[in-house]
């Protein structure tokens, strides 16, 4: 980096190289399209509650159309559910979450001056600066958003006459979705070829911090998953528009035989869901990553088992490969293959279990520092293992009969990865905060976030088990036309007050956030005395990191309360004493 | 106005918020204190908060929902195979509710037990390859154990011999349901989604001689303690036609035939002593399909031999049907 470099506001805020100020970029952009997602699903949840009742915030949000007197409409309902699900799944935990921490952490922790390709990395944060405006100007159009779930199986995503969202709405999702992958590959090849090549003097592989590794192999599941969306996407563009028949066959609509023969909706759902079932990893790997570092530090003690961590990571990642066909039990495909699919989904729990025993072992006998940050962690544990442990019951082929697409699923997959992650998210944007802006967070509100989160969420989503348990299918506008679903109020009146606390006390944390920014206490260059590289660096923003030589790396990262040491922390940059054992 | 009323309301409350954190920031610096460090009493307080919160009432709100919540859980089975999954779903769930409460206590404990005090430190203990193989090996034993059992119910579902059951294809469409019986045969005359025309709903082909004793009916009704294979088809998108009275479930796919073998073993009538008046057994869609998805149901009853044959008897064959619809 040349010393006589010169910002100016748009090189420092806008079209920035610097992979902090990109890692900025993500976070503000997810953090608001967090907040529209969020707000979504309080929309319908109101809805759920209280069916076809009038609430004069639905007309105020949505309008006359989409919500006449303030009755929401079914076909916004199910819009607003798409949408939900798109942006929170990749806008908030794909892009928010790998984007901001990726960038963030992996030049600071490995000692580089900067990404391998700034000008990537920028035209990452850019291709999805197109993509959310593309997805938030489709909420707009006159047909409505995209409708048919986040997950589009065809033919009702490929058929405007099957539901008015796959019309416009539908074509501008896609578009947003192809610029997201565009997004998504930069930024992955970009993660790679930094870990891999610009790690500093003594920073081997397995010195490496957690964090990194699981940045690092989540790009890497990034990179061999996301071109199959692409192609899945592609075909599904070619279906609606230029007439092709890949997902489409033998279709009656309004009384009219259309054209398409000999395709086959399965097939989308094979492509869709190789993709599918690693993002949910890609989502993952990264909280682990962040919460294995937060845990580490405010237990004051290495992490427990850190080959095994990598090897975990490693297992998981590979495996979340050859699991896809779990979502398609019920699709009618062979039997036996579903049996494959049963077999390799439940070897998950092998390595997920060494993650949970590691982190409770990395707890005992600690000496526990009660950080927002850390408080998140712990939470992550706790969601870890309740979604986890559901995991066992969705994977079994012959269990998952009866409670596929049920509320059972949704709890299942909100609690261990929509809360989970995003636990881990606000763990690491606590602990980094005073990283990004020198600056503290407030810890009162820390803490009131956190307990209040905490709370509902479990609130929010616990439940759903008993709904699912009850048969009540997902993605029903009201379930009050079943009369087996009638007693059911009472769960979902405690979800609903549960989401609106929860979705409210977000508010809280985005005050704090910005506040901070702005007004937050200035911060001690190591606050949170801490190993990894990023606290060697000055406080102050600087393009480059370290202002002279770059540090030298001699242990690993997790040398905290090492017998001998005068203090109960050494920096991976301080050379091993005469006499002193690397772990 | 109320619009503008709620944006000043909103902004003078951010504003107040602003200037209470400024005070509090202000004071400490006066005091020279940091008031974010984290200090042993917020360790002993948060501590404290989350064995109460993230152990005790957490497991007791979790026991508490199954007390209460539990009698929502669809009642036991009305199929043979439904028995072998309502096992399986009670041995997986006894081990997940093991786990479940071994796990979160000691998280919970260990938190509280080993919160920083008086700057106590911490064990130095990176690794134990001997505890690292216990929670590998016993975890595979214990899952090859709930894989093998899983898959021996799913082979004896999906692979069974299907030449005795009664054959009846429930056919998809936004948002109704439609069934055919196969008649005397017991088989299906084909379809073509061309031949959609009228009277014809789901395209039989009438040339082929199995068509001939079709029944086309919108309720379908089951013989007890008989077996009887499912045949699916769709018209338009995918739906999934979900009993879940009786464990079954598959989705209906255009362009493909799909299929569930099952033999119920309650009657409705018996289920009606059993769980009130207005049960039914009902079909359910469960794969997002349109606007009315939430409300795309049929009836299906399970009665006695000599019923149904009375109420199969009064069906007309569909090539009759045709004829006087013409």
């Amino acid at each position: 980096m040349s010393e006589d470099h010169k910002e100016t506001f748009i090189t420092k805020y806008i079209f920035c190289q610097d992979h902090k100020m990109i890692a900025k970029q993500f976070l503000i952009t997810g953090m608001l399209m967090g907040i529209v997602g969020m707000v979504m699903s309080l929309l319908f949840r109101l809805q759920l509650s209280n069916p076809g009742e009038s609430f004069a915030v639905l007309e105020w949000f949505l309008g006359e159309k989409w919500a006449p007197d303030g009755v929401l409409d079914p076909n916004m309902y199910l819009a607003l559910v798409t949408m939900h699900g798109t942006i929170l799944v990749f806008w908030v935990l794909t892009a928010g979450l790998t984007g901001t921490f990726a960038n963030f952490l992996i030049p600071l922790q490995i000692g580089a001056r900067d990404m391998a390709s700034g000008f990537l990395n920028m035209l990452s944060y850019w291709f999805f600066f197109g993509a959310t405006i593309v997805m938030i100007c489709s909420l707009f159009v006159e047909s409505g958003p995209a409708s048919a779930g986040w997950t589009v199986y065809p033919p009702l995503s490929a058929l405007p006459e099957a539901i008015p969202g796959s019309g416009f709405g539908q074509d501008l999702w896609l578009v947003g979705m192809a610029l997201f992958i565009v997004s998504s590959l930069l930024g992955g090849l970009n993660y790679i070829v930094t870990v891999l090549n610009l790690r500093t003097l003594g920073m081997s592989m397995m010195r490496l911090p957690l964090t990194i590794w699981a940045l690092f192999i989540t790009a890497i599941i990034g990179v061999l998953s996301f071109p199959v969306l692409f192609a899945c996407a592609l075909l599904l563009i070619f279906d609606r528009s230029f007439g092709t028949s890949f997902y489409l066959s033998d279709i009656i609509l309004n009384g009219e035989a259309l054209h398409n023969t000999g395709g086959s909706p399965i097939l989308f759902e094979h492509l869709f869901w190789f993709l599918g079932h690693p993002e949910v990893y890609i989502i993952l790997l990264p909280a682990l990553g962040l919460v294995s570092e937060v845990i580490s530090v405010n237990s004051r003690k290495p992490i427990f088992g850190y080959k095994a961590m990598v090897g975990a990571l490693i297992a998981i990642a590979f495996l979340s490969f050859i699991v896809w066909g779990h979502h398609m039990f019920i699709t009618g495909m062979d039997p036996f293959l579903g049996s494959v699919f049963t077999f390799t989904t439940l070897l998950i729990a092998i390595p997920s279990g060494v993650k949970v025993f590691n982190y409770l072992t990395t707890l005992w006998k600690a000496s526990i520092r009660f950080t927002p940050a850390m408080l998140f962690a712990i939470g992550f544990i706790s969601t870890f293992i309740t979604g986890g442990l559901t995991g066992l019951v969705l994977g079994d082929s012959a269990l998952d009969i009866n409670v596929h697409d049920t509320y059972f699923v949704v709890g299942h997959f909100h609690i261990v990865m929509g809360i989970s992650a995003i636990y881990g998210m606000f763990a690491g944007v606590y602990h980094w905060f005073p990283k990004m802006y020198g600056r503290m967070m407030n810890k009162k509100l820390g803490y009131i976030h956190f307990w209040i989160t905490f709370i509902s969420a479990y609130g929010v989503f616990f439940p759903m088990h008993f709904l699912g348990l009850a048969g009540l299918p997902r993605r029903y506008y009201t379930n009050s036309e079943f009369p087996m679903f009638d007693n059911l109020t009472d769960i979902n009146d405690v979800i609903t007050f549960f989401a609106i606390i929860g979705g409210l006390i977000q508010l809280i944390f985005v005050f704090n956030f910005f506040y901070s920014i702005f007004k937050g206490r200035k911060t001690v260059q190591n606050p949170w005395k801490s190993n990894t590289l990023e606290w060697t660096a000055p406080i102050e923003r600087m393009h480059g990191n370290w202002p002279g030589e770059i540090p030298e790396v001699h242990r690993w990262a997790y040398d905290y309360s090492k017998p001998g040491a005068e203090e109960d922390f050494i920096a991976q940059n301080i050379p091993l004493k005469e006499g002193e054992t690397e772990h | 106005m109320t619009n503008i009323l709620i944006i000043v309301v909103v902004f003078l409350i951010v504003i107040t918020l602003v200037q209470l954190l400024r005070v509090g920031d202000l004071l400490s610096e006066i005091k020279n204190v940091d008031n974010n460090k984290v200090t042993d009493k917020d360790n002993n307080a948060q501590a404290f908060l989350f064995f109460m919160i993230g152990g005790v009432i957490y497991l007791a709100l979790v026991l508490w929902q199954f007390k209460y919540w539990g009698i929502h859980i669809l009642p036991p089975a009305s199929s043979v195979h439904g028995e072998t999954i309502d096992t399986l779903m009670d041995v997986t769930m006894s081990l997940i509710i093991f786990v479940f409460f071994i796990t979160q206590p000691l998280l919970a404990w260990f938190t509280y037990r080993y919160r920083r005090t008086k700057n106590k430190a911490a064990l130095y203990y990176p690794h134990n390859n001997k505890l690292e193989l216990i929670w590998t090996i016993v975890p595979t034993i214990v899952l090859t154990g709930i894989i093998l059992y899983g898959l021996s119910v799913w082979n004896n579902i999906t692979m069974s011999d299907n030449s005795e059951a009664t054959v009846v294809e429930v056919y998809a469409k936004q948002f109704n349901w439609t069934a055919r019986y196969s008649g005397d045969d017991n088989t299906l005359g084909k379809a073509d989604f061309r031949k959609v025309k009228g009277a014809n709903v789901l395209g039989v082909n009438m040339e082929d001689p199995f068509s001939k004793d079709d029944k086309i009916t919108n309720e379908v009704h089951l013989v007890v303690n008989k077996p009887v294979l499912l045949i699916f088809r769709s018209q338009d998108v995918i739906h999934s036609a979900f009993l879940p009275h009786f464990r079954v479930q598959m989705n209906c796919v255009p362009g493909m035939i799909t299929q569930f073998a099952f033999t119920p073993n309650q009657t409705t009538a018996e289920m009606k002593i059993q769980e009130g008046e207005d049960f039914e057994f009902t079909l359910l869609c469960n794969k997002i399909c349109g606007i009315a998805h939430y409300n795309m149901q049929m009836k299906f009853i399970v009665e006695t031999q000599e019923e149904y044959d009375a109420w199969l008897a009064s069906k007309a064959n569909l090539s009759e049907k045709l004829l006087t619809s013409k």
